[in-house]
């Protein structure tokens, strides 16, 4: 690299971690302000890891994000597989456009459009109040889907359709053949999909902040609620905690893509 | 094969389901909500508000909501600008280095991506306030202080934090790929490096450009977080229009902006879409 170029980088990096680094240091702070520094202590650790309520967002975040994730791959998967044997030109582009719709729609608009159906269906059945874990459900599945599926079409249409047509001939039935050929050529497709569906599930602010009950609160919404109010370092200390555990998972899954890259040469 | 084609079928037939009735229903929904009434009887008047609602701002009358939709528009490509124009560069770089920088690079730009966007605006709502991180480094060096918090350009460079790394990295996927013998190519044939950037690199990483414009497009036009913390609630932007309306429960109304922003946004994507084919492909649908 030139120098002008790295310079560059550097400074564009500056930006993107200066926040970071600065929630790191504070997270650490004695004292209760965010800007001033006034010694060293692990007391807003120890304040996070007492605070119930903060604790049982992390768990239903994480119960949200596991069963988004598997619904959205079981059906995203079967979807593609479905998708891609379809006779009809005008279902499937009618489909693929349904597909785009969450994508390309700003989350605000996917979060007001499940809320006003949830809020008018639950109305019809005389709820006051039809927002829940279920409603939240649906909505992270919703827009989990859509990245499911642009991972295992594109695995699906690389393979080679005569592979489990062999099979077949050798005498598997077609779902043995789907489940011993097609399955394992499509994995990395599927399991990519499902990475992204968890990290959006876990990362989602906004669609659940319309569709989410009071009774069942995620850790962006009760993050948003603490910042409602006064936020002490507490909050910095959860997201230093986030930010390792980000690191941990980038640095794995890199190192798990480069064997994988050594095992392929051979 | 009818025995493969049933069971095919039978593959889609959930998420096809899924699909329509969590997709599609859901917008018949706020078409419905916006052109009705608390009572659910048709009426125009949540769309006529958005367009004619006045009230006064230092003693003129304004289009109350048109304002605040002209101003979410102008924030979101001022930041959208900006992000190109910081972001292309860094994309060159990075599709130009070694591998293993490359791999640094990727995770240095996903990390950001990855924190909460709550947590990472809050943060600048520290640095930048009167008595906030910046204000105390430049008294240090004895330049003085600035007043950026609850300015239109606290919240630019919130929305050009968020959304940075969605510009960096479609155009660095698409530059990742780019055959280098093409630029060696243009060279040998007398382009100079202004002119290989300017007629080969540029044209071939418009697709990557086009999405990256999307990705930080949409989410900044539609925001209602960042002007909220960094606006200091003084420069209300559409999504926190439509967010006050749903926590005010009047969802006819947000209903209707909702339904007005997808409108303009659908009429934007799709030109968008055309200029780019146009530019890419000569004029001929890719």
């Amino acid at each position: 690299m030139k120098t002008a170029s790295k310079i560059y980088t550097a400074i564009i990096f500056v930006f993107l971690f200066a926040p970071i680094a600065i929630l790191l240091v504070f997270s650490f702070n004695d004292a209760k302000s965010l800007s001033v520094m006034s010694g060293v202590s692990l007391r807003w650790y120890r304040e996070l890891f007492h605070d119930e309520a903060t604790l049982q967002s992390v768990r239903n975040t994480l119960i949200l994000a596991v069963s988004a994730m598997v619904i959205s791959t079981v059906m995203g998967t079967a979807a593609s597989v479905g998708m891609e044997k379809l006779r009809s030109r005008w279902l499937r582009s009618a489909l693929n456009t349904a597909t785009d719709i969450p994508m390309t729609n700003p989350d605000i608009i996917t979060g007001i459009s499940l809320m006003l159906m949830f809020v008018f269906v639950g109305r019809l059945f005389g709820l006051a109040n039809s927002l829940s874990f279920w409603t939240m459900l649906i909505a992270h599945v919703t827009f989990c889907l859509p990245y499911v599926i642009l991972q295992v079409q594109p695995r699906l249409r690389q393979m080679d359709p005569s592979l489990p047509e062999a099979a077949q001939d050798l005498g598997c039935t077609p779902l043995r053949a789907f489940f011993k050929v097609t399955i394992p050529e499509i994995m990395p497709g599927i399991i990519t999909g499902a990475i992204m569906a968890f990290t959006m599930s876990l990362d989602d602010f906004v669609i659940s902040y319309f569709t989410s009950g009071a009774g069942f609160q995620t850790l962006p919404i009760r993050i948003y609620n603490m910042t409602k109010k006064t936020v002490t370092p507490k909050m910095y200390a959860l997201a230093t905690i986030i930010f390792f555990v980000i690191l941990a998972l980038l640095l794995i899954s890199n190192l798990t893509d480069q064997s994988d890259k050594k095992y392929r040469k051979k | 094969m009818t025995g493969n084609a049933k069971t095919s079928r039978g593959a889609l037939t959930p998420y096809a389901l899924w699909a329509a009735l969590f997709i599609v229903v859901p917008l018949v929904f706020v078409a419905y909500y916006a052109l009705t009434d608390n009572e659910f009887s048709f009426t125009f008047e949540n769309i006529t508000r958005f367009f004619t609602a006045t009230s006064s701002v230092d003693g003129r009358e304004v289009h109350t909501y048109l304002l605040i939709f002209w101003r979410s528009l102008k924030l979101a490509v001022i930041s959208t600008v900006i992000c190109l124009v910081l972001g292309y560069p860094l994309a060159y770089v990075m599709a130009r280095a070694s591998e293993r920088r490359q791999k640094i690079m990727m995770i240095l730009i996903m990390i950001p991506m990855w924190m909460n966007f709550l947590i990472r605006t809050y943060a600048w709502m520290t640095i930048l306030q009167d008595t906030g991180i910046l204000n105390g480094f430049l008294s240090v060096l004895g330049l003085g202080r600035v007043h950026i918090i609850g300015t239109e350009s606290a919240v630019v460079i919130g929305m050009v934090y968020d959304y940075l790394p969605y510009m960096v990295l479609p155009i660095y996927s698409i530059m990742a790929k780019m055959d280098i013998k093409l630029l060696e190519a243009a060279r040998d044939l007398g382009c100079n490096s202004v002119g290989v950037l300017r007629r080969v690199i540029f044209p071939l990483s418009l697709p990557g450009v086009l999405s990256g414009v999307t990705m930080v497009l949409i989410p900044s036009v539609s925001t209602f977080y960042i002007s909220q913390k960094l606006g200091n609630g003084k420069f209300f932007l559409i999504g926190d229009a439509i967010e006050g309306q749903y926590v005010a429960n009047n969802l006819h109304f947000a209903a209707a902006m909702a339904f007005i922003l997808m409108v303009i946004l659908l009429v934007v994507m799709a030109v968008m879409k055309r200029i780019t084919n146009h530019r890419v492909y000569g004029g001929k649908a890719a």
